[in-house]
């Protein structure tokens, strides 16, 4: 008897929370700060309190402060969906910002779209904010790769550069470099598997023939054995998909084949990151990657429109957080931004920042790219993010 | 059944009726339907480690299992909701006895070391059945529950459902636990060569108790399913089949009204931790250690000893 | 490249990830010989490895063989430390506590290696600089043979001690009988604290073998500790020599299946190799079935 008392008390005395509340405009903001995403969630966790720094410091928005308010998915649906929740109920956000992967993101469009709550995520897959009908009208055509969107969700945008743009990008470089037989290796893990899909799907357009297609997984330590195969394959160039530390591996694993210069590797826009040639040890010379601008914002054009944006971006994230920046931050940095153009321009109202985002957003420039966002496509930009760019002397350098 | 827990029994449901008009919102209450959705998984895997004394390291796999049909058959197939349910229990108790059968006429804890390959086994399925299950990308757009037309979509009404079951689930445990199989099994936990020695078949029973533990799973997995729309598979990976039985051994393992406390606490206690950011971990597992090295036979054991200590005061 | 090269390149590979499942696998055995306790705390000894030397080479700027030894001897005190005050007071409670408790302290140990070292993977430079070698068509680095190396040391370094040393051999007593061995005089207590301790030490050194090879991250420990595991039982659980020569097969296995089969089911693998010999020898290859019948586990 006395157990089961004490049992549930606890529980019931476990469900009390308080919460204070003050004048600020509150954004909400969820990352996958831990867990397995989380080389995604830090950088844009980061960005989030520079950026409410900077914005405060200088006054906030008309006098008034923003509070971006930051939870950790841990890279699981389950509390992506929780925080979601906590943060439109019980904080009262006017927009929601995430979250990092998209399996998060689409588990958290529902609720947004329940509470009509306009949401950007910082995840990659055009599912995220293509309507299910249209996702699957775009794939039964008979060219699928020349289909665009018709129809968007109302209330959800995106601003990541779908994979997509990337293996566009590096198709085409392949094209120039008469390369039409490549090998693909990829991580058996969301952001590897999307690659993976559109490797496969945009190879037809390109004439490019897919000659190997190896998978390994995420905790993976040794990728020898695929890297192997394709080396006795007649592959010309070997692109790998992932992030994270596989992506160093498959690199040094590359390297001690000695696989470079009979068979250069490609690597996905994950490479991004300083870190990344470090921990090579001087395998990744000769490596070539589609690059967004803000990781060599020193040497873009500078007529380029987003040269400005990255290049303070860049400067003070370093500066403040003594690492290099990435790209995924500055997805966060984009969102961020936008939103508080939007509140700007018409104040704490979650309808009016809706319409903001999906009609004034033209020519804007981000980290990431020009948004040009329109009721037909919310996700704003497409393969200009990308330059092609190799590793030379451990330095991000144009590609010839 | 016991007086005792018909009374608590009794208090619970009038409290979790009342709950939605006490506190409002949905993020309380999609905290509470995640409980009660722990809370089944773990009055199953209670029956079987606390009564019929077997360990299962990969039970999240049979979540999984009733999750994916749930998801899949409807999403892919154009199954109904209910077929798709009756399927993952199927599959689930197939699978159960798949494991239990060979391993389970061997003394000793062999059904923990199969559990566990088994629990691996079925998440590396789900990630590599593209096609199917939408690999690590998951799968989206799963249908809410819906009887006759009255749809099961809210926070309110999930709740309802989820806790409806739990209940039902509880008052069956009860029974079984306080019936001549409930004495067989707690025969069988404290010497297996007793029980044998007594008449009890003892691995049927331990095959028995599996597989109800896994189809308990089944149900919870497909309740999470229609909850969340979207399923991918870490969400049934080790290491949540490590979360269930940390539920199952903090909260009491030997008690179901322990599991279910273990079930409420460790569903909570991230939500509490939010606050305190890049420390979370750090303290989540301080916090289980000090409950394991200070409790170790759980929660409701350890409150119940305070309790009586402070009334000899 | 021929076939017979990719073979061989396969083989190597599964050799050297093998290596390290084999000392994983081993680390297990000596405590649940001692404890029948399985540690699911074991991978963390391993990242602890790689990381503490990480930090004693590259931040201290110490030399190979100054930081090996004391990289060594830090995580034996973290392992003896973790004896101490989470298995000790608990040596009374259930089993499944014990285990569980393991299980909390890897998610501790695994909190506390994010705190310090963050989320990135760490690398060291390899032991000894220099082009990999060609054997017969395939690449091996020069570091897998450190690797392998160091595991054939390990090897003869614990038979000896398990069969000529006292404490050694007393520690075996343990595991058979444990009120007899203290009948006899043996002081268990101390018993079980260096199982721990040489477990955790093993740990360390397949840690620091293989970060130049694949790089270490604070979350690498539970896939480790789940391989090394099914290494245990496969070689037959307590069997110390059965856990290397497990861990060699399954690391081999797995290279071969990835190589000529599918590379997505690799992981797959070790688990069922772990239910094949569930059903047809649950004591493992080298484990016998009365032993394995009168044991707790």
């Amino acid at each position: 008897m006395k157990k089961s008392w004490i049992a549930f008390l606890t529980m019931v005395l476990c469900t009390v929370f308080i919460s204070p509340g003050w004048a600020a405009h509150k954004i909400g903001f969820v990352a996958s700060i831990t867990g397995p995403a989380s080389w995604l969630g830090e950088p844009q966790k980061n960005t989030a309190l520079m950026l409410q720094e900077w914005i405060n410091a200088a006054g906030g928005i008309k006098g008034v402060p923003i509070e971006i308010m930051i939870e950790d998915s841990k890279g699981m649906e389950a509390d992506a969906v929780l925080a979601t929740k906590k943060l439109i109920e019980k904080d009262h956000v006017l927009v929601v910002i995430g979250s990092s992967t998209t399996g998060e993101s689409m588990a958290m469009v529902p609720i947004c779209e329940g509470a009509e709550t306009p949401m950007i995520s910082m995840a990659a897959a055009l599912s995220i904010v293509t309507p299910e009908d249209e996702t699957k009208r775009m794939e039964a055509s008979a060219t699928p790769w020349l289909e665009v969107p018709k129809k968007q969700r109302h209330l959800i945008f995106k601003v990541a550069p779908p994979d997509a743009s990337a293996v566009e990008k590096i198709y085409i470089y392949c094209q120039a470099k008469k390369i039409n037989k490549v090998a693909i290796i990829t991580v058996s893990a969301g952001f590897g598997v999307e690659g993976r899909r559109q490797l496969k799907r945009l190879a037809p357009k390109y004439g490019i023939e897919i000659v190997a297609d190896e998978l390994y997984g995420p905790r993976d330590t040794d990728m020898t054995v695929q890297l192997t195969k394709i080396k006795a394959s007649p592959a010309q160039a070997v692109i790998n998909w992932s992030v994270g530390p596989t992506q160093v591996i498959v690199t040094k694993n590359w390297n001690d084949l000695g696989m470079r210069g009979k068979i250069p590797l490609i690597q996905s826009h994950g490479f991004g990151s300083k870190s990344n040639i470090k921990l090579a040890a001087g395998a990744a010379e000769g490596v070539i990657t589609p690059l967004g601008r803000v990781l060599y914002a020193e040497k873009v054009d500078p007529k380029n429109p987003q040269k400005e944006v990255i290049l303070k971006y860049k400067t003070e994230y370093e500066k403040r957080y003594k690492s290099d920046v990435s790209t995924f931050g500055g997805h966060a940095y984009d969102a961020i931004m936008m939103v508080v153009d939007a509140l700007k321009a018409v104040g704490p109202d979650k309808k009016q920042i809706r319409d903001y985002l999906e009609t004034k957003i033209r020519n804007w420039p981000g980290t990431g790219g020009m948004y040009n966002m329109s009721p037909v496509d919310h996700t704003g930009f497409g393969a200009d993010g990308f330059e092609m760019i190799e590793v030379v002397k451990g330095e991000w350098e144009f590609a010839k | 059944m016991g007086k005792e827990n018909i009374r608590t029994l009794f208090i619970l449901t009038i409290c979790l009726g009342i709950f939605p008009f006490f506190i409002r919102g949905d993020y309380y209450l999609s905290i509470m339907i995640f409980i009660g959705i722990n809370a089944i998984t773990v009055m199953g895997l209670s029956l079987l480690m606390g009564y019929a004394g077997q360990i299962s390291l990969g039970h999240a796999a049979f979540l999984g299992i009733g999750a994916y049909c749930s998801g899949v058959l409807p999403v892919k197939f154009g199954f109904s909701i209910f077929t798709a349910f009756l399927c993952g229990l199927f599959l689930s108790a197939i699978m159960a006895m798949a494991i239990a059968i060979p391993t389970l006429k061997l003394k000793g804890h062999y059904l923990a070391v199969a559990t566990l390959g088994f629990g691996e086994i079925i998440y590396i399925i789900f990630n590599e059945l593209l096609e199917i299950t939408g690999g690590p990308s998951g799968l989206s757009g799963i249908p809410s529950i819906h009887f006759f037309g009255y749809s099961f979509k809210g926070g309110v009404r999930y709740f309802y459902l989820v806790w409806a079951i739990a209940i039902l689930l509880l008052i069956f445990s009860l029974n079984v636990i306080h019936s001549r199989i409930g004495r067989a099994l707690r025969a069988v936990h404290g010497s297996e060569i007793a029980a044998e020695a007594m008449g009890v078949n003892v691995s049927q029973f331990k095959i028995q108790v599996f597989v109800l533990s896994a189809l308990y799973a089944s149900v919870a997995g497909s309740l999470y399913a229609h909850f969340i729309t979207f399923i991918s598979p870490p969400t049934f990976g080790l290491f949540v089949s490590i979360l269930l039985l940390m539920m199952v051994v903090i909260g009491g393992g030997v008690s179901i009204w322990g599991a279910l406390l273990g079930a409420g606490i460790l569903t909570i206690l991230p939500e509490y931790l939010r606050a305190f950011k890049d420390f979370d971990i750090l303290i989540y597992g301080i916090i289980l250690m000090a409950i394991l090295l200070f409790m170790p036979e759980g929660i409701l054991k350890g409150l119940t000893v305070i309790v009586k200590w402070i009334k000899k005061k | 490249m021929t076939l017979f090269s990719q073979i061989l390149q396969f083989l190597f590979t599964g050799l050297t990830i093998g290596s390290i499942y084999s000392m994983v696998g081993l680390g297990f055995n000596i405590i649940y010989n001692a404890t029948t306790v399985l540690n699911l705390a074991q991978g963390e000894f391993v990242m602890f490895g790689g990381l503490i030397m990480v930090f004693l080479t590259a931040v201290l700027k110490l030399p190979l063989f100054i930081g090996f030894p004391l990289t060594v001897i830090a995580v034996t005190a973290i392992g003896a430390l973790f004896e101490r005050f989470a298995i000790h007071p608990l040596r009374n409670a259930s089993l499944l506590t014990l285990i569980i408790v393991t299980i909390a302290a890897s998610i501790l140990f695994r909190g506390i290696a994010m705190f310090i070292w963050g989320k990135d993977p760490y690398s060291l430079p390899p032991f000894t600089p220099g082009a990999p070698v060609m054997i017969g068509g395939a690449v091996i680095m020069l570091q897998t043979f450190w690797v392998l190396g160091t595991t054939l040391a390990i090897v003869v370094l614990m038979t000896l001690f398990f069969g000529k040393t006292i404490v050694g051999k007393a520690m075996s007593a343990c595991s058979f009988n444990p009120m007899a061995a203290s009948l006899m005089g043996i002081h268990v207590r101390k018993m079980i604290l260096t199982s721990f301790a040489l477990s955790a030490g093993l740990g360390a050194v397949a840690g620091i073998v293989i970060t130049p090879i694949s790089l270490m991250d604070y979350d690498r420990g539970p896939m480790l500790a789940v391989k090394g595991f099914c290494a245990a039982v496969l070689g037959g659980l307590g069997v110390g020599y059965g856990a290397v020569l497990g861990g060699f097969i399954i690391g081999i296995l797995e290279s071969l299946t990835a190589g000529l089969v599918h590379s997505g089911f690799k992981d797959a693998v070790a688990l069922v190799i772990l239910l094949f010999i569930l059903c047809f020898k649950p004591s493992g290859i080298f484990g016998s079935e009365e032993v394995s019948k009168v044991k707790k586990f």
